[in-house]
């Protein structure tokens, strides 16, 4: 009836109980909560079933912020283990446990950290920089959210449900095959992120026909927003590589539940197709990640340098060349493979080339400020503290690049302290900063500065502290993922270094989290009313914050690169008393969240091999596909009338 | 506060500095022309970059400090967005400088391919190496021992290294004598090297294989030649003989195992433990 499922599935060590029973009565805490205040309701018909852009990117970046957490209690805790798990000691973890732990954490911050922050912001900022009222498809945006989620809900299902894959983050075959990792593990790891995939597959392709489609009159590619450009560079890249991850994923999964030998060591299997293959999404899926980064600096370098940004143009042909040479590195992930000189230094040279267009950005952003009137709000600092960070990212990325050097790098801790480099110091900073910027839009009051600028020392601190270490480390050649390190090494201390520097970001997430507390309490003292905090220059800022659920009343008309600027200097202002017209909008749908609930029950059945429950879960998607395909009441007029009221009370 | 920050980065500084001094820095402690090669090549290169990395750091600097809104006497163009001339620079630079370290890699990929053999006038040793759950096997076909976890040869004598695996993805790691090649199961790796000087270095797998991968570690001792077949004698006198039974047994699964000899090996082994995956009807 219920498959492998049995009640041996439940884990019973100390720290999984621990971290399910925190888990489980967060979820009570909250449904408590709900009810006690009387919220379902609210949440169901404000929240759960919106296809507003702008809620959808909250809940995206709820999601992440919950998913962090979790991700950085992983990192804390393999710390802890390296320290503890010297010598004679084993430290606190099993190598069955601590590996699944190094696995989760890879996963959870790339896919459920990173992807939700990147299309969270995406939601709440595209649409308004282009003058838009929604994205292409609001009802596939809410599906999207609801896939991720479901993934997510998978990840954190098996920490109490069965296991974590423990294959590292990219789960190579053969290790990740059914003869190595019998377990439930790896099916875990493979439906969370098919169905998460899916879901940024499709939201992939939503911003990509968003950007396409619904720009405002007037405004042509070469006048869209850095932040879209990079955006639209981002989710091209997403609509190429998703469905190599889902062919992968899924020829893996052909392996481990019918036996058959695409990856398998034997019988004509080949892993290394699959290490090819994953890599092939892999490390585009990093620009994925960094080009929004890159965008929103150019966004807030330009606005508190007082300043237009400097070389537009070439920004954004850097950013289709970083797009297009990401796609012709693949293979510096394994150059010990032993493919051979000649490829090797071809893909060596492809990527070395990659950090051309970047340090031309690098130079724009500098000169951005040169003779500005720089402002050292928090999304500055993240800004300026990404250019430091991310330049010795850059630095020892063309290091590993070498092919030569990379035999050496490669694998050890040298290798984790680069990306983390570049993803703690480039993506990690660039949203920050983008959410800290974009924060009074959505909600329309400001953070607190005095937390947001205390955390991002500790952050940057943090990072170095922890992070410094782990390249000596990689040079005296400590490799990535050991449970247990051999006495005379010599290593604990830089290793108590490390785990200090954690101990310090640490802090810094707890100032974060106080940033929001305090900053929610004393909003009255932040309102912002004029809609222009940061006195900017792009279409987002000329609507009121919060926008209207129609994010504009009337549709702008573009007539160059800095719209809303143009607006404030008497350029292209809209007339003095606006003539409404009926706006079109989409009407609120469950059917997303139905889809990704069906989605959720046929991963959980094909983990533990429950099959009738899986062919309800295929039925079920296919049934309410095709119900929501008949249902034509999907969208709805708001009467000019409605709107010159609601924009008279707004505007008051 | 400020003087917190600066002591706290003094200190680390120093910290770092003399730990690093006391310490066996792995790649950068390289005692074979290989690993030499290698490090030399990761100075180079990051010396390169430099001559872009340290001006940008600069103009960083200098114009966070310059251009801070509160200092008003700083020239202000908020409309300035673009100079030609100086895109043309900072496009040119970096060119050039990519140019070279690509010409460097072009080159040192070919001279330092693991593959190639090392020119010696000495005549080579080939050491067969097989990655299990979770240790080394090293298989000497030309003395006809084998060894588990622990590995010998003479100092300024070539070694030939064939790697291959009967287990999940390894890769084969002697940090101070050359970089790591991956060692996968029916495939046929190569890693050459050569020590210098004698010693003993630490040995990995740097590739996480699973559970009992922390424990899967040897030591690679470099010695005199004589003391290199004093030692093969030793191993001769060995009891254990790497019959097809025991390495069947030895190739189960175990953790930290301790360094073992074998006195012989059945025949062809190596040949039969990468055959195995290509002819799947073929039994051990």
């Amino acid at each position: 009836m219920l498959g492998n499922l049995t009640f041996s599935a439940i884990p019973t060590d100390p720290i999984t109980i621990g971290g399910g029973a925190l888990m489980i009565l967060s979820i009570a805490t909250i449904v408590g909560l709900l009810t006690y205040f009387k919220k379902w309701k609210w949440l169901w018909t404000e929240w759960l079933t919106s296809v507003d852009h702008k809620k959808i990117g909250v809940m995206y970046i709820i999601l992440a912020f919950v998913m962090i957490l979790r991700g950085f209690s992983d990192a804390i805790m393999m710390r802890l283990q390296q320290v503890l798990s010297v010598g004679d000691s084993t430290g606190f973890l099993p190598p069955e446990h601590y590996d699944q732990i190094f696995t989760a954490h890879g996963v959870i911050m790339i896919f459920f950290v990173a992807m939700p922050l990147m299309f969270g912001l995406f939601n709440l900022v595209v649409p308004l920089q282009i003058g838009a009222r929604d994205v292409a498809y609001p009802f596939l945006n809410s599906m999207s959210l609801w896939l991720t989620v479901a993934g997510a809900v998978l990840v954190n299902l098996s920490l109490v449900v069965g296991e974590f894959a423990a294959t590292g983050w990219l789960a190579y075959p053969p290790l990740s095959g059914i003869v190595y990792s019998p377990g439930v593990g790896v099916d875990y790891y493979i439906w969370a992120l098919q169905i998460a995939g899916v879901g940024s597959l499709i939201s992939g392709i939503n911003f990509f026909v968003t950007i396409l489609m619904m720009r405002c009159p007037g405004m042509t590619l070469m006048r869209m927003p850095v932040f879209v450009w990079t955006a639209f560079s981002s989710v091209a890249l997403v609509i190429i590589i998703f469905p190599i991850l889902t062919a992968t994923l899924g020829m893996l999964s052909l392996d481990r539940l019918l036996g058959m030998h695409f990856f398998t060591s034997d019988f004509g299997g080949n892993a290394m197709m699959y290490v090819n293959l994953i890599w092939a999404w892999g490390h585009p899926e990093v620009y994925v990640l960094v080009l929004p980064a890159f965008g929103i600096f150019s966004e807030v370098v330009s606005a508190f340098s007082q300043k237009k940004l400097f070389g537009y143009t070439t920004m954004i042909w850097a950013t289709v060349a970083i797009t297009f040479f990401s796609f012709l590195v693949w293979a510096h992930h394994f150059f010990t493979m032993g493919a051979g000189a000649n490829v090797n230094a071809f893909f060596g040279i492809m990527t070395m080339i990659i950090a051309i267009p970047t340090g031309v950005k690098v130079f724009n952003w500098l000169f951005t400020m040169f003779r500005g009137r720089i402002i050292f709000a928090s999304p500055m600092l993240w800004t300026i503290g990404f250019i430091f960070t991310f330049t010795i990212g850059g630095m020892t990325g063309v290091l590993l690049s070498v092919p030569v050097a990379d035999f050496q790098l490669h694998n050890s801790l040298f290798l984790i302290a680069h990306f983390h480099n570049t993803i703690i110091g480039g993506v990690v900073f660039g949203y920050f900063a983008g959410i800290t910027y974009w924060f009074p839009k959505i909600f329309g009051f400001k953070l607190n500065e005095r937390l947001g600028k205390a955390a991002f020392w500790h952050w940057i601190v943090g990072f170095f502290v922890a992070f410094v270490p782990l390249y000596i480390l990689g040079l005296m050649g400590m490799t990535r993922r050991l449970s247990h390190i051999d006495a005379g090494t010599g290593w604990e201390p830089l290793l108590y270094v490390s785990m200090a520097g954690v101990a310090i970001i640490g802090i810094g997430v707890v100032l974060q989290i106080l940033q929001f507390i305090i900053s929610i309490r004393d909003r009255k003292k932040n309102l912002d009313v004029t809609g222009d905090p940061w006195n900017g220059r792009t279409l987002e800022w000329s609507t009121s914050s919060p926008p209207p659920f129609y994010n504009f009343a009337i549709i702008p008309t573009v007539h160059g690169r800095h719209p809303f600027w143009d607006m404030k200097h008497g350029v292209g202002v809209p007339q003095e008393k606006p003539s409404y017209e009926d706006i079109h909008m989409p009407r609120n749908t469950a059917m997303g969240l139905y889809i990704a609930c069906a989605g959720f029950l046929l991963g959980f059945s094909l983990i533990w091999h429950i099959w009738w429950l899986a062919a309800m879960g295929i039925f079920g998607i296919v049934a309410l596909v095709i119900i929501r395909s008949f249902d034509y009441d999907t969208d709805y007029y708001v009467p000019a009338a409605k709107v010159a009221k609601i924009e008279k009370a707004r505007t008051k | 506060m400020r003087v917190i920050f600066v002591a706290a980065v003094v200190g680390l500084t120093i910290f770092f500095g003399a730990y690093i001094g006391s310490h066996n820095m792995g790649v950068f402690n390289p005692k074979g022309i290989i690993a030499l090669a290698e490090m030399n090549l990761i100075i180079t290169t990051t010396l390169l970059m430099l001559i872009v990395v340290i001006p940008v750091f600069v103009l960083l600097a200098v114009f966070v400090w310059r251009y801070r809104a509160s200092n008003t006497k700083a020239k202000y163009t908020p409309d300035w967005h673009s100079n030609r001339a100086l895109e043309i620079i900072w496009w040119t630079i970096p060119i050039i400088i990519i140019s070279i370290i690509a010409g460097i890699t072009w080159t040192s990929s070919h001279e330092l391919d693991p593959y190639k053999p090392i020119v010696s006038n000495v005549p080579p040793i080939t050491i067969q190496v097989v990655a299990l759950d979770w240790k080394w096997l090293f298989i000497y076909p030309e003395q006809n021992i084998a060894t588990v976890n622990f590995v010998q040869f003479p100092k300024d004598t070539p070694v030939n290294f064939k790697i291959t695996a009967d287990a999940p993805m390894n890769s084969f790691w002697i940090p101070q004598l050359a970089g790591q090649i991956y060692a996968m199961a029916g495939m046929d790796t190569k890693l050459h090297i050569v020590s210098n000087e004698e010693g003993e270095y630490a040995g990995v797998s740097a590739n996480y294989s699973g559970f009992g991968f922390s424990g899967m570690k040897f030591i690679a001792k470099a010695t005199s030649k004589e003391e290199f077949d004093k030692w093969v004698k030793e191993v001769r006198q060995s009891p254990n003989a790497l019959s097809l039974d025991e390495y069947n047994k030895l190739a189960k699964k175990s953790r930290n195992n301790e360094v073992a000899y074998y006195s012989s090996v059945a025949e062809k082994l190596y040949t039969m433990i990468i055959m195995k995956y290509m002819t799947p009807e073929m039994d051990m």
